[in-house]
């Protein structure tokens, strides 16, 4: 069967997307997790989500990632995560333990056959019709977000924020020190 | 022992659940934990689907996974967009320095 295959790829192409070191790497690692999903979308013979999912996750969103990354750079953070890595395993380990154990009881049971399964036409259009209305209000509250954190108030700054604000209370400091020392020109 | 269909689904739906949440709680990089998150919602559409075949419901689990797919990208394009701006204005992508700054 092809399925047990594709999924152990699918877990070593996340676990790369995780653990690689440039972010690039990471995002087209990410795009190969998204590609083997949407077969195994097209296998659990959902080919409308399959086809959405090639295009959006592995495409729209991989073209977005990699824009990002070659505007914002591609640092790599090395330094040590802030929970100790064996911590970070062990919690790791023991959340899909638990989540094994609820859910793989479940997993043995024979698929059954739905008394009624309406045609997607009708499903999607009529009865989940407010998920289409909540599609749309997303997608505009997406692009009026976007639109709002990408607009340029200001050029970029040239240091740091905090360089930034240290430089200025410097400059405001002397500013006082000078009025302090030479109180007649200031009533000039 | 065989594994059935959905066994090995769920295994893999339980392993890229995991990996998500290893992933958000070791990285350090803005577009990193982004990139997280995206393979958690890949583990809940790939549940989503199985749970549709195994009900005999797939239609009604593909409607859901259609809204799950466009919030799971407007996610991912405003974590980029505050990525991008972090940068532009902070210098850094790494979420512990940012938690550092103050006033």
């Amino acid at each position: 069967m092809l399925f047990g295959p594709l999924i152990i790829v699918t877990l070593i192409f996340a676990l790369q997307a995780i653990l690689a070191k440039q972010l690039i790497t990471s995002a087209l690692w990410l795009a190969g997790v998204s590609a083997l999903c949407s077969v195994l979308f097209f296998l659990f013979g959902a080919q409308l989500v399959a086809v959405i999912e090639l295009s959006v996750g592995a495409g729209l969103v991989t073209v977005l990632f990699v824009f990002a990354i070659s505007v914002a750079g591609d640092d790599a953070l090395d330094a040590t995560p802030v929970p100790p890595r064996l911590l970070s395993v062990g919690l790791a380990a023991i959340f899909i333990l638990l989540l094994g154990w609820f859910i793989l009881p479940t997993a043995g049971t024979s698929p059954v056959s739905a008394i009624t399964n309406p045609p997607l036409a009708k499903v999607l259009w009529q009865e989940r019709g407010l998920d289409l209305i909540v599609q749309v209000v997303l997608i505009f509250s997406g692009v009026l977000g976007l639109l709002g954190l990408l607009a340029e108030v200001k050029p970029p700054l040239d240091a740091s924020m905090a360089g930034e604000v240290g430089a200025r209370r410097q400059r405001d400091l002397r500013a006082l020190e000078s009025q302090i020392s030479n109180p007649k020109e200031v009533d000039k | 022992m065989s594994l059935s269909l959905f066994s090995i689904a769920f295994v893999g739906v339980i392993g890229l659940l995991g990996i998500g949440f290893y992933g958000l709680m070791v990285c350090r990089n803005l577009i990193k934990i982004v990139i997280a998150m995206q393979i958690l919602v890949k583990a809940a559409l790939l549940g989503l689907m199985a749970a549709g075949n195994l009900n005999g419901q797939i239609n009604l689990s593909q409607s859901m996974a259609l809204t799950v797919i466009v919030a799971d990208t407007i996610v991912a394009v405003m974590g980029i967009a505050l990525g991008v701006q972090i940068r532009r204005r902070v210098g850094t992508l790494d979420v512990r320095e940012l938690s550092r700054l103050k006033g």
